[in-house]
């Protein structure tokens, strides 16, 4: 192998896991509780939920239905009508900032601090 | 006209083994949304340097739809369509440059995969927090992008006996 390409091969994979580790670092550093989560439909707000409550909703959107459930302070989606599922695979969120996305669907649960910021621009 | 043939044989066995990989990638779930290994990018990664960019981006671009029908919807064709053509830009340019192995041609194409994949979800949500998992996904598409360069550049280097 060419060692002027893999030194800068090892140069790149060098850079891109330090400025990745360092954003995880600032994002894992800023990290705490949220008290509520925000759902979005159509990147319109549909709903808010506090964490503290156990629920089951049905989140009905034109494209289909997710189920959210919360419980112990933790949100998941549980069930859904599309047809990859990666959102119900994704694991459950308590930390403002985590989200599960359902991109067929157009739905996201968010979790966000207690302050009630909007999380729609 | 046989040489045609033989290269349009080639490029459908070879969108035939990314859809495979991408089935098979779809069973691997890492919790995080949008995080994968990116195993049909061997494929890519090997026609790129077998034979171009332009049958790259027409096996990539077939494979995009081809999965979407079969496997997904719309929404995810949009999805994986950007992923791909954003990782293929920048395959070719590194290509070019040529100061990068397959290895680093390949990590480049793992994390901008990634970076197009969260982009078309925040444009479809309109949720920027999304952006959250950016980390997560560049050290993922780092990690797999070196997998993948490296099995890459052993097919690339095995199959050049080979006269396809
Ligand atoms: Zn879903």
């Amino acid at each position: 192998m060419d060692k002027k390409k893999l030194l800068h091969d090892l140069i790149l994979i060098a850079v891109c896991l330090f400025v990745s580790l360092a954003l995880w670092a600032v994002v894992a550093l800023s990290k705490e509780k949220g008290e509520l989560v925000v759902v979005t439909v159509n990147g319109e707000e549909y709903a808010r939920y506090p964490l503290s409550e156990d629920r089951e909703e049905i989140i009905v959107s034109e494209n289909g239905k997710n189920v959210l459930v919360i419980k112990d302070g933790y949100a998941d989606m549980t069930d859904a009508t599309c047809p990859d599922g990666l959102c119900v695979r994704q694991h459950r969120i308590n930390e403002s900032g985590e989200s599960l996305v359902c991109l067929p669907n157009k739905v996201t649960v968010t979790v966000v601090g207690g302050d009630g910021v909007d999380i729609i621009g | 006209m046989r040489i045609k043939t033989k290269k349009l044989a080639l490029l459908g066995m070879c969108c035939a083994a990314a859809m495979i990989l991408s089935y098979v990638e779809s069973f691997i779930s890492f919790g995080v949304p949008g995080l994968k290994v990116g195993l049909p990018n061997i494929v890519m990664v090997f026609l790129l340097y077998r034979l171009g960019w332009k049958e790259t981006a027409a096996v990539s671009l077939l494979r995009c739809v081809l999965t979407s029908l079969l496997f997904g919807t719309v929404m995810s064709l949009a999805y994986s369509i950007a992923g791909a053509v954003l990782s293929l830009t920048v395959m070719t340019l590194l290509k070019k440059s040529d100061k990068f192995s397959e290895v680093g041609v390949s990590i480049a194409g793992g994390i901008t995969h990634n970076a197009g994949q969260i982009a078309v979800a925040i444009a479809v949500t309109g949720v920027e927090e999304i952006a959250y998992y950016m980390p997560v996904l560049a050290v993922g598409g780092t990690l797999a992008g070196l997998v993948i360069g490296v099995a890459g550049a052993m097919i690339i280097k095995r199959l050049k006996k080979v006269n396809i």
